[in-house]
């Protein structure tokens, strides 16, 4: 295991920029996830790591030693991807072995066995080992990708989206299981996604990428609860924050249009100021300071998200899943002051409080 | 606005079943939400009240009328797809108006309904642009535009949202629901997406294997699942299945735990498992209240924060994970003992064979 | 796996087989496919079935009319081709008949007043063909799948330029370079050489099967050589463990055409060889016996001609079905 550093990388592709000048560092150990839309320079930043893209400028250090001219197959990564990359015409065992079997490492047949066996065993494909790839469902292919990096006891995981091509139900168990895993074996992971939920559940600590650039790095909770500009706050959490233009007005801040307003927070903020308020910190009370009419209900069974006219804003809110709630029912709500972002014309966090 | 009956719909393809003789009426005005995973039915069930693909055997009524043999133009219905099916040598505009244009509405009127429609929607600035040059909410909306214009009987839906990016999904699903409470048009809505159901219909109909698990709403659905596989089915994650033996009172769980079972379930217990006590307790995620006392006792397999909430799971032994909905400042170390109770008016049984709910008859939703 | 995948695998009932599958009727079906499979094969190779029977016709019964379905099989059309034959002199003619112990070839000599005095060309340049057709099909598969592998994972700078001049070489009919050839090979002594030919065969069929497995190697994809780099492996071990085992319907495919080619290319065998190196295809069509055409001897020219291709196709069926209709039926 190792750690990771990336020191001012910038990649092109022809006219396109795809990195940066991304600099961080990946600790030994942790979790890590690269967050982004499509087209964010994630997946070409694990690539980079990797050495199946060479960077324009910039360096990529193993544990202090400079790798920029370290091939691939030498730098001892192991990378898990989106799909494709259990080889066809091979059992399951052979693909677990094909690793080992590199010219590179040549284990012996005995210890190659009982690596695949340690691996198999952890993930539950023990079954499956005398299978054809092709034969298999795609978690079960995508359990054997994952055992193949495991086999190798490699430095770092490289994983780009391997979940992403699987139903709802399978990735969330499997997400579970990797993260349990990566737990238990204290492993240096990497790990691409566009999901949110995905970063927040897995992560040790996300990047948050848009167009080359990263946007945040920190815990889940710091993304979550400090996002650092109304793009991440977009990005993480759903439904959506809620992101509320707002002007001043005597020593107040009042949402436009609108009948909520509330105190200019300590430190004070510029002229123009979005007030983001997640839906869960917007609380249906019967004495609330603000008032509003439902203008949809949306029941998840565990809550239940309320869709609240408030003059001409629409503000969303969760609320337990047995809610009594009627269309068009007039109700009175609040905010929890202690929970509110607020980001400046440039959509950047303003510090406060 | 149209009822929808069918009596005994089925489809064959060669020799299996697409969808199995189905009875099912869908009320003038209501939302209706045919859910189930890929290869389950509900496509199929949607084409055949289109018209689009003819019945094995049974009859489609639209308001009593048999409608079983009659082509999908002569239905009076909306089909939008989950690829928009918009044509791209035409403009939003011209998109929209081809339907009218095809039933021969002057051009006054077509001008008049589109701009109406078009202001609904708020697509008024892209109507002039080709589909091409649109986003995809904004396409699904140039599509959705094309069905309303025609003030149909009923809208079917296939997908709609199933192509667009998870941002957009959120709040198309929103304006979807919006514009059904507005036109209050009989909507039938095809999607394998289980937050979306619960989300947009007035009832779901959740479909596997080519046979109608359940049809209630979105709470019924939720709280009283029919079978495991609508248990399993419905929610993120899905309800926590257990396989028990029950014995006196006592369910054995895996890791020698042992749960009380509820007063009002004893009876039902009594008489309606097999000889051997073998049960499935069922529980939803937020149903576990973590308690020093708690009498199931579990080890820490991993926890996750999701935002508002953390996400428990719970090990009771090699294979059988609990999912625990926790307060967001819960925090755990991996394999720490956890004990919890599981909420009373909230577990419900399975029979192990049947694989269908046990009913007690009293239990809340 | 969590509790709920772990649970299904324990459930008794298995939602997944519910689908119900009934009939046994569709053993009455697939005979009847079968039946109408095989009177279709039969109407479609009735040329060639012709001439499988042809070959084995004596000269007579090959042009008698009506034609003969009902013979007695002779194999004197493959020893018409394979022999050189002269005309019995009168007096030679008259000594024949006087024997009374004629055996069967004697008795043949008599009846065709002819007499075999050393062995034909053909087996020599059926060999010929063999030898050409195979290696240049060898050469066009080897160098093809290494640029079609190279074109389609690297950045090449005038790639696309390249790829078209690639296809341009096939543009020209052979009839019009053929002459430009024959002076060039005149000159630098490959006029009628077994090399000479192999050289114009593979660099012939190579534009088309650069194009063709390319097209194969597009779709394998390069996740499975990456991962290979990353797992501590070359480039080219990658490419000869992950990426030619996935190939081998394009392989397959590529084989044949560039061996159908080879095999049956006429012009420029006919222009470019004389004697050493000649093939089969422009020597069938001079099989022409002094009276009239010689149709079994032919027919047995032609049988022999198809048998190596009949094989190969054979050997390689599994993998054409796939690779001939690759390009129709590309998934999304």
């Amino acid at each position: 295991m190792s750690n990771i550093r990336l020191e001012n990388i910038t990649k092109r592709f022809r006219e396109v920029t795809a990195l940066n000048d991304v600099t961080f560092t990946i600790k030994d150990g942790e979790f890590f996830v690269l967050l982004g839309p499509t087209g964010a320079g994630k997946t070409t930043t694990l690539r980079v790591i990797a050495g199946l893209e060479k960077q324009d400028s910039g360096h990529v250090y193993f544990d202090a030693e400079l790798s920029d001219q370290i091939p691939p197959a030498e730098r001892d990564v192991a990378f898990v991807f989106q799909q494709y990359s259990l080889y066809p015409n091979m059992s399951v065992y052979e693909n677990l072995a094909f690793p080992l079997r590199s010219p590179l490492r040549q284990t012996p047949e005995a210890e190659i066995k009982t690596r695949i066996h340690h691996a198999a065993e952890k993930l539950r494909i023990s079954h499956l080992l005398e299978r054809k790839t092709g034969k298999l469902s795609g978690g079960e292919m995508q359990r054997v990708s994952i055992g193949r990096a495991i086999v190798r006891e490699p430095r770092v995981f490289l994983m780009d989206e391997p979940l992403s091509n699987l139903d709802a139900k399978l990735r969330e168990s499997l997400r579970v299981e990797l993260k349990h895993i990566q737990k238990t074996q204290n492993s240096t992971t990497v790990f691409v996604t566009h999901d949110q939920i995905e970063a927040l559940t897995m992560a040790d600590r996300i990047a948050v990428l848009d167009e080359g650039h990263i946007l945040q790095i920190g815990t889940p909770f710091d993304i979550y609860d400090r996002p650092a500009t109304t793009a991440v706050a977009q990005l993480v959490g759903t439904p959506k924050i809620n992101l509320l233009p707002t002007v001043r007005q005597n020593g107040s801040l009042v949402v436009q249009n609108s009948t909520v307003q509330i105190n200019t927070p300590a430190g004070g903020v510029p002229e123009e100021v979005l007030l983001g308020v997640r839906p869960e910190d917007v609380k249906l009370t019967e004495n609330g300071r603000f008032n509003g009419t439902v203008a949809l209900i949306e029941p998840l069974g565990v809550e239940t998200i309320l869709h609240i006219q408030a003059g001409g804003q629409t503000l969303l809110s969760i609320v337990p899943g047995a809610t009594t709630h009627r269309l068009n029912e007039a109700v009175r709500f609040d905010v929890s002051e202690t929970h509110l972002h607020f980001f400046d014309a440039q959509g950047v966090r303003v510090q406060s409080g | 606005m149209a009822t929808i009956e069918l009596k005994q719909v089925e489809k064959k393809f060669g020799e299996s079943y697409a969808v199995k003789p189905l009875d099912m009426t869908i009320n003038s005005g209501e939302f209706i939400v045919l859910l189930g995973p890929s290869g389950c039915g509900k496509t199929t069930t949607l084409r055949m009240i289109s018209g689009l693909e003819a019945v094995t055997s049974g009859n489609i009524l639209f308001d009593g009328k048999d409608v079983t043999w009659l082509h999908p133009s002569a239905r009076d219905i909306a089909f939008v797809f989950q690829f928009f099916a918009l044509y791209s040598h035409l403009s939003a505009r011209e998109n929209i108006a081809f339907p009218l244009q095809a039933q021969g509405v002057k051009r006054e009127e077509i001008n008049q309904r589109v701009k109406a429609v078009a202001e609904m929607l708020k697509i008024e600035h892209v109507l002039n642009a080709r589909p091409g040059a649109l986003s995809g909410g904004d396409q699904q909306r140039v599509a959705l535009a094309r069905a309303l214009v025609r003030q149909p009987a009923a809208f079917l839906m296939d997908e709609p949202l199933g192509a667009l990016d998870a941002e957009f999904r959120e709040s198309m699903r929103a304006e979807i629901k919006q514009l059904h409470l507005k036109q209050n048009a009989t909507t039938v809505y095809v999607t394998h997406d289980q937050v979306e159901a619960m989300a947009m219909g007035d009832r779901i109909v959740v479909m596997s294997n080519a046979v109608v698990q359940q049809a209630a709403t979105p709470s019924e659905v939720y709280h009283n699942p029919a079978n495991l596989f609508v248990a399993r089915f419905i929610g993120s994650p899905g309800m926590n299945l257990i396989q028990g033996t029950y014995q006196a009172g006592k369910i054995q769980l895996p890791g020698s735990n042992v749960m009380t079972v509820p007063e009002a379930w004893k009876q039902t217990l009594d008489s309606k498992l097999p000889a051997d006590g073998k049960v499935i307790v069922g529980f939803r995620p937020e149903a576990v209240e973590v308690a020093a006392d708690g009498e199931i006792h579990s080890t820490t397999y991993a926890s996750d924060l999701h935002g508002g909430y953390t996400m428990l799971h719970l090990q009771l032994d090699r294979d059988v994970i609990v999912h625990a909905r926790a307060a967001r400042e819960m925090r755990y170390q991996l394999s720490e003992t956890v004990r919890f109770n599981v909420q009373p008016n909230m577990v419900r049984f399975f029979h192990p064979e049947t694989e269908a709910a046990l009913q007690n008859g009293s239990h809340t939703t | 796996m969590m509790a709920n995948q772990t649970y299904q695998a324990q459930s008794p009932v298995n939602f997944s087989t519910r689908v119900d599958k009934v009939g046994r009727r569709p053993m009455i079906a697939s005979a009847i496919k079968g039946i109408v499979a095989i009177i279709i094969a039969f109407i479609m190779l009735i040329p060639v079935i012709w001439m499988g029977m042809t070959a084995f016709k004596s000269l007579s019964d090959a042009v008698s009319v009506p034609p003969k379905v009902f013979f007695t099989p002779t194999v004197e059309g493959f020893v018409n081709l394979f022999t050189q034959q002269r005309q019995l002199t009168d007096a030679e003619v008259a000594q024949y008949q006087e024997r009374t112990d004629l055996n069967w070839a004697e008795q043949l000599v008599l009846q065709r007043q002819k007499t075999i005095i050393g062995q034909s060309q053909f087996a020599g340049q059926l060999l010929n063909s063999l030898i050409i057709a195979g290696a240049s099909t060898i050469f066009s598969v080897i160098f093809a799948v290494l640029s079609a592998y190279a074109f389609s994972r690297f950045e090449i700078p005038g790639k696309d330029d390249l790829l078209f001049f690639i296809l341009s070489q096939r543009m020209l009919p052979a009839v019009v370079v053929t002459v430009p050839i024959f002076l060039m090979y005149r000159q630098l002594g490959l006029y009628d050489t077994h090399i000479g030919m192999i050289f114009l065969y593979t660099s012939f069929n190579l534009s088309f099967a650069v194009w063709l497995l390319k097209g194969f190697i597009d779709e394998i994809p390069k996740e499975y050589e990456e991962a290979a780099l990353v797992d501590g492996y070359t480039r080219l071990q990658a490419f000869r463990k992950v990426v030619l085992p996935q190939a081998v319907t394009g392989i397959a495919a590529t084989t044949v055409f560039s061996l159908i080619f080879s095999w049956n290319e006429y012009a420029f065998a006919l222009m470019l060889t004389s004697d050493r190196a000649r093939t089969a295809p422009p020597s069938i069509p001079l099989i022409l016996g002094t009276g009239g055409i010689e149709w079994s001897t032919i027919a047995a020219g032609s049988m022999l001609f198809l048998i190596p291709v009949v094989i190969v196709t054979f050997i390689l069926r599994k993998h054409l079905l796939r690779g001939v209709t690759f390009g129709a039926i590309r998934k999304g």
